[in-house]
């Protein structure tokens, strides 16, 4: 029978749930790396039981973790990510400029082909790309020295390269977002990248339709429509119906359109999810209510997802990359707080229960569908 | 012999108990001892100095003798009982939370 594995990064370690194709039981594994920050753990689409996890602390700086039996074991592996190129600077909180200084890897994009090569994606707003399982890695450095970057400035979590798309058809195209810089596509395997954000509008900039300089939060496509893009922005939803040469709002009837992660259905491509968060200055959930809203039709038309889930005094924040959906049938969804929790809906989001109540923060949830 | 005291973090990366012996070239010096830590145990390269410059990480700090020598330079001699083994060199992470 099938099954599932979660793979939790939390503020104080990670976690490896594991369920069969019920979805109901659940063994928890962990915490691997007690006591570190793991931003992202994720596991490779050819070999599930290769996974990669990025492990920080402010003391100790940064490691990779990388584990060759899906979880149970892992092995340090290289971390040193050095800038390819001279430096310049980005813009500071109060607009002034600020030296690029790397803090830590954010996110961990494993190829879908070869179980070797990862692409990470780090703060200060870099990519890098490891082709021998993580023992080194080297950065791509035309997006960071890409010309517009000056003038990039820091989201509050930093200024971090978060999402990362890749393609799947050999074609070398690459997303990327970065905030608060916005969107950046590749058509060359991320030899050169230029801005994809027209059509976003942020009033927290000088210019609120410039080139860049976009608080994106999070990006999410289907595998099988690669120009369809979702965008959860700062404030707004969007979507592109073209590799993100253009975006509109698709906002429509949420209670707020601010928030941070973003997902797709895995058989229904127009059907797409996210977590409403009251404001940028208050980070939790509108009226005290946790609700997943979902949209079975790519936007603008929502409707609250809401069994199960605390329906009253929840003042939780959901992450960027602390949502992520499975590819049984019925679709699993899940997502992690930053009170600890991490629910699972067996039943693409009509009913959800908690896998765990009481981890540290949640920073990543990914799953992988296991054979 | 030079005895170093690493954070338990560290300890649990490096699988090593409280304390580690090291063998050190010449004069016992900051540098030299970490030197020689790196070298016995690689995966630590990086979590108390920056790789390339050597600086030390903001967040760590050096102790011996009930002394703070965080901000001492890198090749000047560690206390002589540090030198002796009497003394462990203590590698702490700094009282900051977390």
């Amino acid at each position: 029978m099938s099954g599932v594995r979660v793979l939790v990064g939390t503020r104080k370690g990670a976690f490896v749930l594991t369920s069969d194709g019920k979805r109901e039981k659940w063994q928890v594994d962990g915490p691997h790396f007690a006591g570190w920050e793991v931003y992202h753990v994720k596991g490779s689409p050819a070999d599930p039981d290769r996974l990669y996890a990025s492990q920080n602390t402010a003391w100790f700086g940064q490691l990779i973790q990388r584990s060759d039996d899906g979880g149970r074991t892992w092995t340090p592996v290289g971390k040193d990510f050095v800038y390819a190129s001279e430096t310049g600077t980005h813009l500071w909180y109060d607009g002034t400029p600020h030296p690029w200084e790397f803090a830590r890897v954010w996110h961990l994009e494993p190829s879908p082909s070869d179980p070797d090569t990862v692409y990470a994606g780090v703060e200060d707003a870099a990519l890098f790309k490891t082709e021998d399982g993580g023992n080194t890695w080297s950065e791509l450095p035309a997006l960071r020295t890409h010309p517009s970057a000056g003038n990039w400035m820091p989201g509050a979590g930093g200024m971090c390269l978060h999402t990362i798309i890749l393609d799947r058809d050999g074609s070398g195209r690459m997303i990327a977002a970065i905030s608060a810089a916005g969107t950046f596509r590749s058509d060359d395997g991320g030899a050169s990248w230029r801005p994809i954000n027209n059509g976003l509008v942020s009033e927290q900039i000088p210019d609120p339709r410039a080139e860049v300089g976009h608080c994106v939060h999070h990006i999410a496509a289907h595998p099988l429509r690669p120009d369809v893009l979702f965008m959860q922005k700062h404030w707004d939803v969007m979507r592109s119906d073209d590799g993100g040469e253009s975006w509109t709002e698709v906002s429509g009837n949420l209670p707020s359109d601010f928030g941070f992660p973003i997902d797709v259905h895995a058989h229904e491509p127009e059907t797409i999810y996210v977590v409403p968060i009251k404001s940028d200055s208050e980070h939790y959930p509108p009226d005290g209510k946790l609700r997943v809203y979902r949209s079975r039709s790519g936007g603008n038309d929502w409707e609250p997802l809401t069994e199960g889930l605390p329906q009253a005094n929840c003042y939780v924040n959901v992450l960027r990359d602390a949502m992520c959906i499975d590819s049984l049938d019925p679709c699993g969804v899940y997502f992690g707080t930053t009170g600890g929790q991490v629910y699972a809906s067996a039943n693409a989001g009509d009913s959800w229960a908690p896998i765990v109540r009481d981890l540290p923060a949640v920073l990543s949830v990914e799953v992988q569908t296991l054979p | 012999m030079i005895r170093v005291v690493l954070p338990q973090h560290l300890r649990r990366l490096a699988d090593v108990g409280r304390e580690v012996q090291l063998e050190v070239e010449g004069a016992a010096t900051q540098r030299s001892v970490l030197d020689a830590l790196e070298t016995r145990y690689p995966v630590l390269r990086g979590t108390i100095r920056d790789p390339a410059t050597k600086k030390r990480r903001d967040l760590i700090r050096f102790f011996a003798c009930e002394e703070d020598l965080s901000n001492e330079e890198p090749d000047s001699p560690l206390p002589e009982e540090v030198a002796r083994g009497d003394e462990p060199l203590l590698i702490v992470g700094a009282m900051a939370g977390g």
